[in-house]
């Protein structure tokens, strides 16, 4: 079921060179228009069901919160429509509205009538709401008291204290310690179980990964990519060091998993392979084993020099380990075009059980943002077993060894001296 | 076109309430006296006009031989101009004071006007029933006519919350609205007869100053209060008119450039 419906979505903000020229053209019915419109986006087109986790990625500047407030209704769209059944929450800014001189409890009641509650309905959600704020006696004091800790959980559980049909939630939440951030995804998850359709800005690749089904990419106001957590954050991935979505590519690998690669494209990654022991190419290895990771590079133009790497990741799209020629010390300069440059990285294994993608990148600095040759993301994608080594969990392989020391409760004198040596 | 706004408000009427309320705290939190200094200021009004006018300067009103009557001239008008100047001056600022809210909160903004129209409704409640005690008191209460106040009050009310919308939202776009409204309620307060009677002024002003649409309100006031007869009701009729038709104009300019407002806040 579709919940919130964008169609031809687009809002410009007018901007005139001063105040008169506004006021000429309110005044004047003769006056041509003054002013420019600013397109903030464009040209939006999205459906999202009920209970659907969307997540939202894009640069500073990309229409995020354009958007975000018109599906919170606080901004009007300039042109086309946009449908949302239910009722949207928004945990924008937190603590919006509080006023330090009324205490906690007071100040729950007036967020609580913003939101459109009748006060027996707050009262009846007062008890839930201290508990999940945690504040204890603090809720009879002024809010001016309070740490801003404590007010963020306050106006977290005021905000979430009714379950809302549709949830937009900023990074904002990334706010208050760890012990609460864990609880209110709690909540946030347990909402979403339930049927609420969750809207989620983050930079963190992890969280988006983590959560959300679809992720959508902005770019100067309009739509660049829908699709997978993973393919779309590639995509964002390779937008924040090329900024321009035309030398942007996915293709497909023949196993179905897309890559991205970005890039000036003076040198392209011709072909990744993983080698085990016998040099053989795979896509599964043993945990610990030695292995060699075999970039192949082409040279399409002359380059003074060039810094080639590597990165692996897990699943949710965490950096497992990362390295390139420069740390390495190893140089590759004076290239022509024509050359082919292969690097090969020997190591060992050590990942956990898992699916891993790996990622390359050329650049002719260390940092691949400065001058980008060619940025590979999911490029590879290998699995590693474990059959030798006994079964742990996590992505690093620490190979812990146990000894165990056992002193029984009843000593005599002699053996409690041995066991004090 | 209205009902939908109508049933925003109703759905609304805990957090208008609870508005009023924590506004009316607020002013009076951490004073010792408390509320008692909403009666204070309006006692302090009276009293000065009384002592200053009618004992000092032995003013009269002509046709009057009473020294009080001058002064519950000049109390009617002073004091319900004062409800009619902060309805207009809170109200051509509700918009930008509550920009956080607007900007980041969906909820029905008419609810904003509502609640500067209730406040400045209690502090003139507080003000006139000191008045009508003072009038008891000194013999003067001019009898059930007074039922015909609040009717001018409604008429007074709508009147200047039209016309504080469309400053208030003007002042999003053009300050100069909010410096320019201070001088014009100043001029607006002179051109009314409140603090001197419309019988001194000379033929021509007088028809000029007669097309200022609070002359029939204020002097509405004036002959309930004064002299116990019935107001002008053929004047109030028009000025309730204009009322109605400013408060139209305000909803269409607010629903014409509400959505701009938001930008520009």
């Amino acid at each position: 079921m579709t919940i919130l419906r964008m169609h031809h979505l687009g809002k410009a903000y007018k901007q005139y060179p001063n105040h008169r020229a506004r006021l000429a053209e309110w005044c004047l019915p003769w006056s041509k228009p003054r002013h420019h419109l600013y397109w903030a986006l464009r040209d939006i087109n999205l459906e999202v069901s009920a209970g659907e986790a969307l997540g939202i990625v894009g640069m500073n500047g990309a229409g995020k919160s354009t958007l975000l407030k018109i599906i919170a209704g606080t901004s009007q769209q300039t042109e086309g429509n946009i449908n949302a059944a239910g009722r949207v929450a928004a945990l924008l800014e937190l603590g919006m509205g509080f006023h330090p001189e009324f205490t906690g409890r007071q100040n729950v009641v007036m967020a609580g009538q913003l939101f459109g509650f009748q006060v027996d309905e707050i009262q009846e959600l007062m008890p839930g709401i201290e508990d999940f704020a945690e504040i204890g006696n603090y809720i009879d004091q002024p809010v001016r008291t309070y740490s801003s800790g404590m007010q963020m959980r306050l106006a977290f559980a005021v905000a979430t204290a009714k379950r809302p049909d549709i949830l937009i939630v900023d990074e904002a939440l990334s706010v208050g310690d760890s012990h609460f951030q864990h609880k209110s995804f709690r909540r946030i998850r347990n909402f979403r179980e339930e049927g609420t359709t969750l809207l989620l800005v983050s930079h963190d690749r992890s969280a988006i990964q983590s959560i959300c089904d679809r992720v959508i990419v902005l770019h100067e106001g309009k739509i660049v990519k829908t699709g997978p957590p993973d393919e779309a954050m590639d995509f964002y991935h390779a937008l924040l060091s090329e900024r321009d979505v035309k030398l942007i590519r996915q293709e497909r690998h023949a196993y179905g998993k897309l890559q991205t690669i970005s890039g000036r494209g003076d040198v392209s990654v011709a072909e990744i392979n993983l080698l085990n022991e016998e040099k053989k190419p795979v896509y599964a290895v043993e945990t610990g084993s030695s292995v060699t990771l075999e970039i192949k590079a082409q040279i399409h133009k002359t380059v003074p020099e060039m810094v080639m790497g590597f990165l692996i990741r897990d699943r949710f799209g965490q950096i497992v380990y990362g390295i390139n020629s420069y740390r390495l010390g190893k140089s590759m300069e004076h290239l022509s075009a024509g050359d082919q440059v292969t690097g090969r990285f020997s190591f060992e294994m050590n990942l956990g059980k898992g699916n891993y993608t790996i990622s390359t990148g050329v650049s002719r600095q260390e940092s691949h943002l400065s001058e980008n040759y060619e940025w590979r993301d999911a490029g590879l994608v290998f699995s590693v077993y474990n059959t030798k080594k006994p079964d742990f969990v996590g992505t690093a392989s620490l190979d812990a060894v146990l000894t165990v020391e056992h002193l029984p409760s009843r000593q005599t004198p002699h053996s409690f001296e041995q066991g004090q040596r | 076109m209205f009902s939908k706004h109508i049933i925003a408000l109703w759905s609304y009427r805990g957090f208008i309430l609870g508005s009023l309320m924590r506004d009316f705290q607020m002013r009076y939190r951490k004073s010792v006296l408390g509320s008692l200094w909403a009666i204070l200021n309006p006692l302090a009004t009276i009293l000065i006009y009384t002592v200053i006018f009618s004992q000092l300067m032995k003013a009269r009103l002509p046709g009057i031989n009473d020294t009080m009557a001058y002064s519950i001239y000049l109390c009617s008008g002073v004091l319900t101009w004062s409800f009619f100047s902060e309805i207009i001056q809170r109200s051509q600022n509700v918009f930008l004071e509550n920009a956080n809210l607007i900007k980041k909160l969906n909820f029905p903004r008419i609810c904003l006007p509502i609640i500067v129209v209730g406040n400045a409704a209690v502090s003139f409640s507080i003000s006139f029933g000191l008045f009508l005690v003072f009038l008891i008191f000194l013999g003067k209460f001019p009898g059930w006519i007074v039922l015909a106040f609040p009717v001018v009050c409604a008429i007074q009310a709508v009147f200047a919350i039209g016309f504080g919308i469309i400053l208030g939202i003007g002042n999003v776009f053009f300050r100069d609205i909010g410096q320019g409204s201070g001088i014009l309620m100043q001029f607006w307060f002179w051109f009314t007869p409140i603090i001197y009677p419309i019988s001194i002024l000379p033929e021509a002003i007088r028809s000029l100053v007669l097309l200022n649409p609070m002359v029939s309100v204020v002097s509405a006031y004036q002959s309930i209060l004064v002299y116990g007869n019935q107001p002008d009701w053929l004047s109030l009729a028009s000025t309730a008119l204009l009322a109605v038709l400013v408060c139209f104009l305000a909803f269409h300019f607010y629903k014409k450039r509400s959505g701009e407002m938001v930008d520009e806040l």
